[in-house]
């Protein structure tokens, strides 16, 4: 299940809750939330998608996703840190407030993506 | 009940990364992941720096491919180590492919090792397989807006190697533009203008990796 890197990413992300499921000695996966940065290179509709396919027809059928996309933030080389407009990713080149540089820019948030909590039962 | 987790989705192939990173330390060898679109000409640049490298490094290669194993016997023909894997579809090399395929490799003496990854721009760019440095290899053949519409390839790579440069008089291809842009991305990017098919170029490849060699193994 390796088409799309979305599919890989549920994969991984399936291990974790199967993981945690055993951890907490839960039985059924009601919710997972996802934090994805508007950089990390994920198509939430892909991913929405790898979810339902992988999920269907298993113990976890059912069970929800929810995605939060975080936001990008940047530092300037001039030391400015700021969080441009758009939500693409093409933020990476946004003209900086402070002093109007567009490249170059390091990024502090943005291309994070991990599951923050689950909901189980 | 609400069970908080903060897990990273990629923490199982970092964590091969970092056992594939110890185990290249180790050993001493220098691993590169290449990287571009389909057809920019990456085995064809290992068939040129195997050939002509061969008397000073032993080198290996890891195929990825959708489908066949061409490249692997492209490569082989040059007297290195190579294996083939076929992904079946998938869109890119991960660390677990990559540790799986060694096992192939008899990686004794081994001075460099080429992973050669699915032909995408995107997708590679996510999964670490222990690798020193990406390199990213891009033609003159395709856009030269090609750092601009995919900038995590060019900020994360070490070098871009730009091959084909001897179509340039046949192709709209604006080096200054693409060295331009893939330079904001990352201001250390190094780059290699060459052509495989004349062997212009070349020898700064060489020589760079000559360099990454020797600092591997120091």
């Amino acid at each position: 299940m390796r088409r799309m890197h979305e599919m890989s990413l549920v994969v991984s992300l399936l291990d974790i809750v199967r993981q945690e499921m055993e951890k907490h000695r839960a039985e059924r996966l009601v919710l997972v939330t996802l934090r994805c940065g508007v950089l990390a290179n994920v198509v939430p509709e892909a991913l929405a998608l790898a979810f339902e396919v992988q999920t269907g027809g298993t113990p976890f059928e059912g069970a929800r996703l929810e995605l939060t996309e975080e936001p990008v933030r940047l530092r300037c080389s001039c030391g400015k840190e700021f969080s441009p407009a758009a939500s693409t990713a093409a933020t990476v080149f946004s003209a900086c407030p402070g002093c109007g540089e567009e490249f170059g820019h390091l990024v502090l948030a943005g291309k994070e993506l991990y599951v923050d909590h689950l909901e189980l039962e | 009940m609400e069970v908080p987790v903060i897990r990273n989705l990629l923490e199982a192939n970092d964590a091969i990364a970092r056992q594939l990173k110890e185990m290249f330390r180790a050993r001493g060898i220098l691993a590169l992941n290449l990287i571009s679109s389909p057809g920019a000409g990456k085995t064809s640049l290992l068939e040129r720096t195997l050939a002509d490298l061969k008397g000073e490094f032993a080198m290996a290669v890891i195929e990825g491919d959708l489908q066949t194993d061409n490249d692997a016997r492209r490569v082989a023909a040059t007297g290195a180590q190579a294996v083939q894997i076929n992904t079946g579809g998938g869109c890119h090399l991960d660390g677990a492919m990559v540790l799986e395929s060694l096992s192939s490799l008899n990686l004794d003496g081994l001075d460099i090792l080429f992973i050669e990854n699915v032909g995408n721009l995107v997708c590679p760019v996510e999964f670490d397989c222990g690798e020193d440095h990406k390199i990213a290899l891009l033609s003159v053949a395709e856009g030269d807006d090609k750092p601009e519409k995919y900038p995590l390839l060019f900020n994360l790579s070490t070098a871009m190697v730009l091959n084909k440069i001897d179509l340039l008089p046949y192709v709209d291809f604006d080096v200054d533009r693409a060295v331009r842009f893939a330079g904001r991305l990352n201001r250390n990017l190094l780059t290699f203008q060459v052509s495989c098919r004349t062997g212009q170029g070349l020898d700064a490849w060489y020589a760079w990796l000559r360099e990454a060699r020797k600092v591997k193994k120091a």
